[in-house]
């Protein structure tokens, strides 16, 4: 009889100090079944990884609006990679168009704009972690 | 990778996925359990509880830091409840544990209530065991501040400290929920406010009347200095904390370890592993044989005990009868 529950890591790495789309996309996880770890602003890549590694989430969403997205994503994922993480990566908040493909093409395998329903992102952390 | 043998080598990655294999009951989990079981009982645990608002997250790691300090590991388990309608949970304590980043010497996981407040004591016990074997020298666990959940999962925890605040109503709700009895040392944090000092006082009033007991009031000069008595009782310290500043927090690290020498000294901790052990089987057999029992029924059954309850055509005891009678 397993208790299996999605975890989810919810992080704002940078310097940019607005939370409100991070509580609130933490707060619809949480309301759709999910376990979400909130680590709240200001978190630097090492943080965000070693919380990820300690939490053993199954997905790691990134909330940035400070534009330094470039920097900090694939640093993020550099990070988890090199100790032995496979969870995906997401990242929400203020990112242009332009960058989208960049950043999915350092392993990013979701980017949700200030748009984004939060049932949308729901059904994708589903999706990826099932895989 | 061999988890087990990762886990006992110091291996974090190991560390983490066995405590979600042993959250999840995953069908490994109590082959992982009885591999770890002689590898545990080294570490001292540390319960930490109270009111939501005293300020328990931001002094578990001031606490945890001031282990470091003399070269303890720790192990932190902070707990947060589980949304009974959605099954989900908000886990927000590392928020205010951003000081203890990157520190190998230390691990937080967090941790929500999921089932059964009976369930919640079991996972607990078992994540305890689980960093225990890993071999951290100080575990903390921080549980959400309800009645009788701090009551049960101080029966996981060596020391039990029970954080107040001021300003809180505390006085009265720690005589509610009976917590003064479960404390073996009393934090009371945020003590830079005006009516810290209003909060010690009560609680040394509590102490006084429960102390004083069928003897009558003490007669001595002053009030009873904390720590042994000479009866070989335990008379909790009250420790006035400021978490946020670090201040007081050195003062209680040291009563912790006060109070883990007077259990080996006392013999206590003898007994209080003896009731661990306890609580931990009655824990276990609890879920177990209410499991075994549901896996037997038809799933229609129980729902239709259930409505035959509500609708005052059986009462609760006679139901319960009737699964008993032909499981």
């Amino acid at each position: 009889m397993t208790d299996r529950k999605i975890r989810v890591l919810i992080a704002k790495p940078g310097l940019d100090g607005h939370d409100r789309g991070a509580k609130v996309v933490a707060r619809a996880l949480r309301d759709a079944g999910m376990e979400v770890i909130y680590t709240g602003i200001r978190q630097t890549p090492e943080m965000i990884a070693e919380a990820a590694l300690q939490e053993d989430v199954d997905i790691v969403g990134l909330s940035i609006l400070s534009g330094a997205h470039m920097a900090l994503c694939p640093r993020v994922i550099e990070l988890l990679r090199e100790q032995g993480l496979d969870a995906p990566v997401i990242v929400g908040g203020i990112i242009p168009a332009d960058d989208i493909a960049a950043l999915k093409q350092a392993g990013v395998t979701g980017v949700f704009g200030p748009g984004a329903s939060t049932h949308d992102i729901i059904e994708f952390i589903r999706t990826q972690v099932q895989e | 990778m061999d988890l087990i043998a990762d886990l006992l080598a110091g291996n974090r990655r190991a560390l983490a996925r066995a405590i979600s294999r042993v959250e999840d009951r995953a069908d490994d989990a109590r082959g992982l359990l009885a591999a770890l079981h002689g590898h545990t009982g080294r570490a001292h645990v540390i319960g930490l509880t109270g009111a939501p608002g005293t300020g328990k997250s931001t002094l578990v790691s001031a606490l945890a830091r001031a282990y470091r300090a003399t070269g303890r590991t720790v192990g932190v388990v902070a707990v947060d409840p589980t949304s009974p309608f959605s099954g989900g949970a908000l886990l927000g304590d590392r928020v205010r544990m951003r000081d203890l980043a990157g520190d190998p010497g230390i691990f937080i996981r967090s941790m929500a209530t999921r089932g059964s407040l009976g369930g919640l004591a079991r996972a607990t016990a078992d994540v305890i065991a689980v960093l225990d074997a890993a071999g951290f020298d100080r575990i903390l666990v921080e549980t959400v501040g309800v009645g009788q959940a701090e009551v049960d999962i101080a029966s996981a925890a060596h020391t039990t400290i029970v954080v107040e605040a001021p300003g809180l109503g505390d006085e009265v709700q720690a005589i509610k929920a009976g917590v003064l009895e479960i404390a073996d040392v009393f934090a009371v944090n945020k003590a830079d406010r005006a009516d810290a000092d209003r909060t010690v006082m009560a609680l040394q009033m509590m102490q006084g009347l429960a102390s004083a007991g069928h003897h009558g009031p003490q007669p001595g000069p002053g009030p009873a200095q904390p720590g042994p008595q000479a009866d070989g009782a335990w008379l909790p310290p009250i420790v006035k904390t400021i978490a946020t500043e670090g201040r007081g927090v050195e003062a209680l690290r040291d009563w912790v370890e006060q109070h883990a020498r007077y259990l080996r000294d006392s013999g206590q901790l003898a007994r209080r592993e003896q009731a661990r052990a306890a609580a931990a089987l009655d824990h276990i057999l609890r879920d177990r044989l209410l499991a075994d029992l549901l896996a037997r029924q038809p799933a229609e059954r129980l729902p239709a005990l259930v409505a035959a309850i509500a609708g005052r055509a059986l009462d609760p005891y006679a139901a319960a009868d009737a699964l008993l009678a032909d499981s």
